[in-house]
């Protein structure tokens, strides 16, 4: 089955089965390994995309669902060789251990903050809920979220104070 | 391979049953998609309804809240109509699984999956929603207290479908919350949980209270007895205990891996014996863990 759709910014056109799951599709089809796999379930948010802006679970999508949507997987979050803010906050705070979680902590992250652009800490926490980290590192992972809020808040102040 | 068909009309649905009579029809995934990965199901085809647009939204009609059986948690979360009349509804959707799993999951899922931990059913049941079954030729209205036949089983006949929820917008009440007991506080199987509705008056008396607990027997347990034991006494702790008993002879839960039987009978108490934390407050929810 012929399957089109946006991922990261470009249309592809795939032809797989349409009861693969997406995050076979992107794996082993496309090659984009950073979305990860560990329960398959539901239930670990490592495989978490983004569908229409909204994060889901490529683990719980079948190809066919693809059809037209607009896909952004962690390999589309750098730009022209800069990191996204949110990745280069959790570098800067040390929010990675192994790094299996980020992809999937990161678009979540991405996730809340279009939902919530300076969320609390405990509206953090909530809106990072779906996705486990096993090194349980949630500490620097809520820090770094936490400063990509303040900074976004600090550039649209300082923007304000330019004009 | 199995072909997945992804009408956009519900009549385009009725067309696929009819060249392909043995496909199944999954909304969100976040149920079937699990269980065809562990082998539970093996459907020749299946059918996505995500794209239904007439499955999906929240409307007022007449003096009932209609929502389409393919509006997402999150959805629900976010609309105005719900957290204006049945904020009950929204307390429950609030600590349903986790961010991605509201955006995905829909109502209309968690009702036909009648899990006896489903966290929308107890507010269902004290709302007194009636579940809206279509088919090709008909469609019909059903209270969920007989919609919901026992876990997993629902009052439904081939090649029918949920089309929606109507929740009647009156008795309006002052109070709703829910509150439901978990492992953890996210994407947890509820242990024990709760729905309540009530009114109060001015004198601080209960006039009217629908309570409904989840996960402590095979589908939501109710219980005119507790309901009545409220009725007519003010919201203090007293009166909460003496209903204790009742909540206690009313589920009948079992032992899992989650929690035994007789700590779910506890919480069932403790749940409505809190309830007396929040009579002034509109509305309110809490996820807690063991």
């Amino acid at each position: 089955m012929k399957i089109s759709f946006v991922l990261n910014g470009e249309p592809v056109e795939i032809d797989t089965q349409p009861d693969r799951r997406v995050v076979d599709v992107l794996r082993e089809e496309l090659g984009l390994t950073g979305t990860k796999e560990s329960c398959g379930s539901g239930d670990c948010g490592a495989c978490t995309i983004l569908v229409d802006g909204e994060s889901r679970l490529s683990c719980l999508m079948l190809a066919a669902q693809l059809q037209a949507r607009e896909i952004h997987t962690i390999e589309g979050f750098e730009q022209l060789g800069r990191l996204h803010p949110i990745q280069e906050a959790f570098v800067e705070i040390g929010a990675v251990q192994c790094g299996f979680c980020t992809p999937g902590m990161t678009l979540a992250a991405a996730d809340l903050l279009n939902r919530i652009p300076t969320p609390t800490r405990d509206e953090i926490r909530a809106g990072l809920a779906g996705n486990l980290c096993r090194c349980t590192g949630y500490q620097k992972i809520v820090d770094a979220v936490e400063s990509v809020a303040a900074r976004g808040r600090h550039e649209a102040h300082s923007t304000e104070e330019d004009r | 391979m199995r072909n997945v068909h992804l009408p956009e009309t519900i009549d385009e649905l009725w067309n696929i049953w009819e060249h392909d009579p043995e496909a199944v029809v999954y909304a969100g995934g976040t149920d079937l998609l699990v269980m065809l990965r562990k082998g539970m199901v093996n459907p020749s085809s299946l059918i996505c309804l995500e794209r239904i647009g007439e499955l999906k939204g929240i409307r007022a009609e007449g003096e009932e809240i209609v929502i389409g059986a393919c509006t997402t948690h999150t959805t629900i979360l976010m609309n105005s109509l719900i957290r204006k009349h049945v904020p009950v509804l929204a307390e429950a959707v609030k600590v349903l699984g986790s961010p991605p799993i509201r955006h995905m999951g829909t109502i209309g899922g968690n009702i036909v999956n009648a899990s006896p931990a489903g966290d929308t059913l107890p507010p269902l049941y004290v709302l007194d929603a009636r579940v809206e079954i279509l088919s090709r030729e008909q469609s019909r209205l059903v209270p969920i207290k007989e919609f919901i036949l026992g876990p997993g089983q629902v009052d439904m006949r081939r090649h029918e479908i949920v089309g929606g929820v109507r929740l009647p917008a009156s008795p309006q009440y002052a109070i709703h919350h829910f509150e439901k007991v978990g492992r953890r506080k996210a994407l947890a199987c509820s242990v024990a949980g709760m729905a309540a509705v009530l009114n109060i008056s001015d004198a601080g008396i209960v006039e009217r209270a629908r309570i409904a607990w989840g996960s402590v027997g095979p589908t939501v347990v109710t219980s005119p007895a507790v309901d009545a034991a409220l009725e007519g006494r003010p919201l203090s702790e007293a009166t909460l205990k003496t209903a204790i008993p009742l909540v206690e002879n009313a589920v009948s839960p079992i032992s899992d891996i989650r929690a035994s039987a007789q700590y779910r009978k506890t919480v069932s108490g403790n749940l409505l014996r809190r309830l007396c934390r929040y009579s002034h407050s509109a509305h309110t929810t809490r996820a807690g863990h063991k």
